[in-house]
């Protein structure tokens, strides 16, 4: 191509990419530019145009906000082991077992999403609360009296592991399709039983949707909140939840800046970790 | 045969719904012989195969192993092995890792897993230093040597082939349709072969069985089915023949509704009375003189078509398109349009019925 050409070809590109470039800068980098210069303004002040300084993050290491990171990622790592565990059989369903009725089993699975997120989570203090649907029925039929489930952490993981549901299954149905059913004959032929062909060939080879979905369901369930306020009944403060609190009713916008600006390092860092671990690049290109 | 059968089919029949995959085949494979069932797509050759491999369960019938029935018996527990046409080679493993698969599967340790590759790796020209390359950065060609190794690793008595070279180019397709002959002789194994090429069938088989909808309606070795194809089926399975309806006259000659004239017949079938006739495009000659072969036709050239050593002619004659091939040196007159006399000897000819 001659220069004249690659210019033309240049400026074409750009031309188009224009709309989306516009959506990031104020969508996406503005916002994360001010959340970085916020976190190095002064404690409770409410303009970042000022001498930068660290005092926000020294008050961060000096408390016990450590808890609440400690929180947050304990909760979406449950939260992503036990998805990852339900959704593997369904997505093996999906993609090689239910044939013309997946389509079916998909729409049940994501159905109740679209009612919304505080009907939801209202429902269901309803449904679990004590002298509610589910306990006051067994106190009425029984007269049995457990304790309720609500208000905590594992009602927590409840929620964020009903809520992000497809956010996993959908990529590892994707994972799991990709595998070749002649791959799979070929191991047994070669003569491996149903678990060898399992870790050996099945889950290698639709590790790409797995870790996709892993790491989408972990991101999101880091950044959930609503099920730890309502249902989780503040049990435990994950870190977002601090943020939040920084943001509004502490009014101390630097504080929260810098709470945010860590959990994206954090965050940041483990997926870098579990994409260099697992050279997503070099799976998805085989063959 | 029988006491040395290494295989035995009988009544084999596989039925999907409404359809008869497998029809009540029966057959007897010897003990280190290369058998290779020929059939058009769809006739259920491969359906056949995936039974013998554990990956279908018959409907009806029996498959014995020395004797032994196996019908239940799961794919990872025969001691058979099968070559995918796709080769199903493991692509997130290296070509060793891929060859020692049967091997980890068995527990082997992994120092003899590997001097076991490294002589599958010699026996198949693949290179040492292949060990470690991951399978999808090889050819073509080296990756079927892989799936043949990975098979051989696995030591099977039967060797299972799912047309495997037919998604390879001519060339190497002849290089490796001799290695693989080569291969079974070195081996010794028993290999079992399925592809709709009945010339690739006719390279490498001791036994050809030929395969329609569902049932083997031939079997032979490569010379009896090329010589005498039993059907018409049979007989234009095997590349390009000139076939026309024939029956017999009063005189004793053959007359034809699409082609002009009467015929001299080979020997006749007992009780014959219409079929078709059966000549090899080499079979066919140009001739100067009528008498030159026992039976000729009058035509037009209609093209000709360089086949490297041989050229081909199409002649019409009648509503009969002739197919005539003749040696290049040979060559005698036909151009586009010319009208000609071609023939052919009784015994050159073959009879079938429909």
């Amino acid at each position: 191509m001659n220069p004249e050409g690659l210019l033309r070809w240049f400026v074409a590109g750009r031309r188009h990419a224009l709309p989306l470039l516009a959506l990031l800068a104020v969508g996406f980098a503005a916002p994360l530019f001010a959340v970085i210069a916020f976190s190095f303004a002064p404690p409770r002040t409410f303009s970042p145009w000022q001498t930068p300084g660290l005092t926000n993050y020294e008050t961060i290491f000096a408390e016990t906000y450590y808890q609440s990171f400690a929180w947050s990622l304990a909760l979406a790592l449950i939260t992503v082991i036990i998805l990852a565990a339900i959704c593997y059989p369904l997505a093996y369903g999906l993609a090689k077992v239910f044939g013309k009725w997946a389509n079916a089993v998909t729409l049940v699975l994501v159905l109740p999403l679209f009612v919304s997120e505080n009907l939801r989570l209202y429902g269901w203090i309803l449904f679990f609360i004590k002298n509610g649907v589910l306990l006051g029925t067994l106190k009425y039929l029984f007269g049995i009296e457990p304790e309720s489930w609500l208000f905590t952490p594992a009602m927590t993981i409840f929620g964020m592991v009903y809520v992000y549901l497809p956010f996993m299954l959908f990529p590892m149905t994707l994972g799991v399709s990709m595998v070749p059913r002649e791959t799979v004959e070929a191991a047994a032929d070669l003569g491996a039983n149903r678990l060898q062909v399992f870790y050996e060939v099945e889950l290698p080879l639709a590790m790409p949707g797995i870790i996709i979905g892993c790491l989408l369901t972990f991101v999101l369930a880091v950044g959930a909140i609503a099920e730890a306020k309502v249902i989780g009944g503040q049990s435990v403060i994950p870190i977002v939840h601090d943020i939040e609190i920084a943001f509004t009713y502490s009014q101390n916008w630097p504080l929260g800046a810098a709470l945010a600006v860590l959990l994206m390092l954090v965050v940041g860092a483990l997926v870098l970790v579990v994409l260099r671990r697992f050279d997503l690049d070099r799976i998805l290109k085989r063959g | 045969m029988s006491q040395q059968s290494i295989l035995q089919l009988r009544g084999l029949t596989k039925i999907f719904g409404q359809l008869t995959a497998v029809d009540h085949v029966d057959l007897d494979v010897a003990e280190g012989e290369f058998f290779t069932i020929v059939g058009p797509s769809g006739c259920g050759k491969t359906t056949l195969l995936r039974m013998l491999a554990g990956m279908e369960t018959p409907t009806g019938g029996d498959i014995l192993l020395r004797g032994k029935r196996i019908n239940d018996m799961p794919a990872n527990q025969r001691p058979t092995c099968m070559v995918f046409q796709s080769l199903a080679l493991f692509p997130h493993r290296t070509v060793g890792q891929n060859i020692e698969f049967s091997l980890k599967i068995r527990g082997v340790e992994s120092a003899a897993r590997k001097t076991r590759a490294l002589q599958l790796m010699r026996q198949l020209r693949l290179p040492e230093n292949y060990y470690d390359k991951p399978v999808t950065r090889c050819s073509g060609g080296e990756r079927q040597r892989v799936a043949l190794a990975r098979g051989l690793a696995y030591d099977p008595q039967i060797l299972f082939f799912d047309e495997p070279l037919s998604a390879i180019d001519y060339k190497l397709r002849k290089t490796l349709e001799k290695e693989l002959k080569d291969i079974h002789r070195e081996t010794g194994k028993t290999f079992m072969y399925i592809t709709h090429s009945l010339e690739e069938a006719m390279v490498m088989s001791d036994r050809i069985g030929v395969m329609r909808s569902g049932r083997l309606v031939q079997i032979g070795s490569p010379e009896q089915i090329y010589s005498h194809p039993q059907d018409k089926f049979v007989s234009e399975f095997m590349g390009e023949v000139n076939v026309f309806d024939v029956r017999l006259n009063g005189d004793g000659r053959l007359v034809s509704n699409a082609v002009p004239g009467s015929f001299v017949p080979p020997r006749l079938p007992p009780d014959f009375t219409s079929g078709y006739l059966v000549v090899r495009p080499e079979s066919m000659r140009f001739l100067i003189k009528a008498d030159q072969t026992e039976n000729h036709v009058r035509g037009r050239v209609y093209n000709e078509y360089a086949l490297g050593s041989r050229i081909q002619f199409q002649v019409r004659a009648g509503e009969q398109v002739f197919v005539v091939e003749t040696l290049r040196q040979q060559m005698i007159g036909g151009r586009r349009d010319d009208d000609v006399l071609i023939g052919w000897n009784a015994a050159d000819s073959i009879l079938v019925t429909g």
